[in-house]
């Protein structure tokens, strides 16, 4: 029997595991994490934890130094460079790269993570690289990432990568150095949790609404100890893109997967990419054994309705402390848990908000448009149509800051880093920013941010800093307006 | 790693739920490419004043929890970065164990992987827990791994369940990289058969 965090003991658990150690001819109905799981099962001792196989292992400069100096000081190597990729991203400055960094303690985890690099024989996309950015948005625009994939990541937000239909999960820097070192990983079989969206999403309503919406229903640790799988008519809607924002907030509910099923909208996103396989039909036609079967079993289901879901916003210090932008500002005595009402009463305080007022009232200094979250080319496009031909309010500093170098081109082939500049906002260059703060973009006490990023802890942004979630459209809409508003009434120009 | 079997320590408490690790260890820390040296940044925000002097509202610095070892707090610790640094910072702090009524899975995996003890309870035993802290100073539980039970004056005891692995990975102290290697003829078979180039 294992005990998962949640403290449940889930004798069930152990049972798909016990199946993965067979040969899988048997013809009963899996699921998509259990096939995907079965694939990579290098050794399933009874009663343990699995050792699965890890296809790509995504690393950074802020999780690994301490992984690689554990290399050293055992005399190991890395087992397989060649399915690891670095690249510098959390730390990294978003204003001129000629310059050099000022930071020193950043510069040196940069550069830390460059002759490690450069010792273990590990492919990096470095600050002069194009191909440089956030690692959870360049891991699929280069075609790294593919269905059927297991990827990990000294990175909570690695959920991101389950869009395409692959086991994509976070993982902390001591097991950061046992993929390096082994390329596998002892893992639990997780518990599978289907969140099926049925509906039609309204204009103006975007899948960052959706999944902050789905934390608000499920708790920031509803879906703990499981992989989620979403499905539905509204996720099948969806792009790639917006898929990836989707997948990436599956650790805001605790899951530390989300899956969605690879379809033609996969495969055509994929294709011609730099690393995408070169035998792409075949590929493809072995990612189309993928998705759940017909009759397969979920842990726990659940249902949800498009219809049901307005523009977000978060207004306490966690994801799940999520509204609709038509409600008010809820107050501790709505929650009839005492901890819920406690945690309200204390992120009320933090974020300077009082309970009942509207969200109109509730004025923004900074707008963020950016992370792994929101930084990709439709993000930014949407942002870019609701501040075109406005400026931005007076009270307000906003700054865009592209997932990767890519994306940068790309935005600026397509004139929106004229767009953004024109209404007064900042265009940067790629990297993490102001999501976590650890490079100079950061929130001073008492500011109020509208940010298109995926926590919005205490502090995340800068101490006393408070952070509102919401879409890139009603970020770009806060910029503007001054203060929070209905993306819906928007008037485009 | 070191073995963990059977410790005794003061109790701190801390009376908050969805204690995220961007308090646990703020950012700006994480720029060090050591393991060592955490502990004094350990909930920096909460900890100390913007003069850098103690914050005497917070609770880990009441005085009675100096040295205290064994850290009870509410559910849903440890939620957000995968960040291993929080774990490094509350061990080097000096907590050894963890009690709460859930854990977010990442954090309670790091903790594993560095000889510190998270142990999931009932609310009610964390209340019971709660209660005896604040009537008694000084409070200390026993953990006993081996045995699986927790137990405190004034007849308190808890048994817990760790899953066996992972148990007898900390009772021993094993090395996980080791165990894994000695596999190596299946990791090889696994890869020979996925990449016929090989
Ligand atoms: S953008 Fe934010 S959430 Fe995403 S990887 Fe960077 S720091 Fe983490």
């Amino acid at each position: 029997m294992n005990i998962s965090p949640d403290g449940e003991s889930h004798s069930t658990i152990s049972k798909p595991k016990e199946d993965a150690s067979q040969t899988t001819e048997c013809s009963q109905p899996k699921t998509m994490c259990q096939k995907i799981w079965e694939n990579h099962v290098v050794h399933a001792p009874e009663g343990e934890q699995t050792l699965l196989y890890i296809d790509l292992h995504l690393i950074h400069e802020v999780t690994s130094p301490q992984a690689f100096e554990g290399l050293r000081l055992a005399g190991r190597t890395v087992r397989r460079p060649d399915k690891t990729i670095a690249t510098p991203d959390h730390n990294v400055p978003t204003t001129d790269r000629s310059l050099p960094i000022i930071d020193q303690i950043a510069k040196q985890q940069i550069e830390t993570l460059r002759q490690n690099c450069k010792e273990f024989g590990v492919r990096i996309f470095d600050l002069d690289d194009i191909r440089q950015g956030i690692v959870h948005i360049i891991g699929p625009e280069l075609g790294l990432t593919l269905p059927g994939m297991t990827i990990v990541c000294g990175d909570s937000h690695t959920a991101t990568h389950g869009a395409f239909g692959s086991i994509a999960f976070g993982i902390g820097t001591s097991e950061v150095e046992h993929v390096l070192a082994t390329q596998t990983l002892p893992q639990f079989y997780p518990k599978t949790f289907e969140l099926g969206i049925e509906g039609e999403l309204s204009p103006g309503v975007t899948a960052k609404d959706l999944v902050l919406y789905l934390i608000g229903q499920i708790g920031t640790a509803g879906g703990t100890g499981y992989i989620f799988e979403y499905t539905g008519s509204v996720i099948r809607s969806l792009s790639m893109e917006e898929r990836m924002t989707v997948c990436n907030m599956s650790i805001e509910a605790g899951a530390r997967a989300g899956l969605i099923a690879p379809d033609q909208v996969t495969y055509d996103y994929i294709r011609g990419r730099e690393f995408a396989p070169e035998n792409f039909d075949e590929a493809v036609a072995q990612w189309k054994k993928l998705p759940t079967d017909v009759g397969a079993t979920y842990d726990r289901s659940e249902k949800f309705f498009a219809e049901d879901i307005a523009p977000q916003i978060t207004w306490g210090t966690n994801p799940g402390q999520v509204v609709d932008v038509n409600a008010k500002i809820p107050s501790p005595g709505d929650y009839s848990d005492e901890v819920d009402q406690k945690s309200a009463a204390q992120s009320l305080e933090y974020m300077g908000l009082s309970a009942g007022s509207s969200w109109q009232e509730v004025e923004v200094d900074r707008v963020f448009i950016g992370s792994c979250t929101n930084a990709r080319i439709e993000d930014l496009r949407a942002a870019a149509a609701v501040v075109k031909g406005y400026k931005i309010s007076s009270n307000v500093q906003a700054m865009v800051v592209p997932g990767s170098g890519q994306v940068k081109k790309e935005a600026e082939e397509e004139g929106l880093d004229n767009i953004f500049q024109e209404a007064g906002l900042e265009w940067r260059e790629p990297g993490c920013s102001m999501c976590l703060a650890m490079n100079p973009d950061k929130l001073e006490a008492g500011e109020r941010c509208a940010s298109t990023s995926n926590r919005n802890f205490e502090g995340r942004q800068g101490r006393g800093g408070r952070t509102h979630l919401v879409s890139p459209a009603t970020a770009a809409a806060a910029a503007i307006s001054g203060h929070f508003v209905d993306v819906r009434e928007w008037n485009y120009k | 790693m070191k073995p963990f079997t059977k410790m005794t320590g003061v109790v701190a408490t801390m009376d908050r739920a969805n204690v995220d690790t961007d308090q646990i260890i703020p950012k700006q820390f994480l720029k060090r490419i050591e393991r060592t040296g955490f502990g004094k940044f350990l909930f920096f925000d909460w900890r100390y004043l913007d003069n850098h002097d103690l914050n005497p509202k917070f609770e880990l610095n009441r005085p009675e929890f100096s040295g205290a070892s064994i850290l009870v707090t509410r559910r849903n610790f440890g939620c957000g970065s995968s960040r291993e640094h929080a774990v490094w910072a509350l061990t080097d702090y000096g907590f050894q164990v963890i009690l709460a009524p859930t854990f977010a899975d990442i954090f309670f995996n790091n903790c594993f992987n560095n000889g510190a003890l998270p142990i999931a309870l009932s609310e009610d035993e964390i209340e019971t827990i709660f209660q005896k802290v604040e009537q008694n100073e000084g409070y200390q539980l026993t953990i006993d791994l081996e045995k699986q039970e927790i137990s405190g004056d004034g007849g308190l005891s808890f048994s817990f369940e760790v899953d066996p692995f992972r148990r007898h990975c900390l009772l021993n102290g094993l090395d996980k990289i080791s165990l894994t290697l000695e596999q190596e003829e299946k990791i090889l078979a696994y890869e020979k058969a996925h990449d016929p180039s090989l």
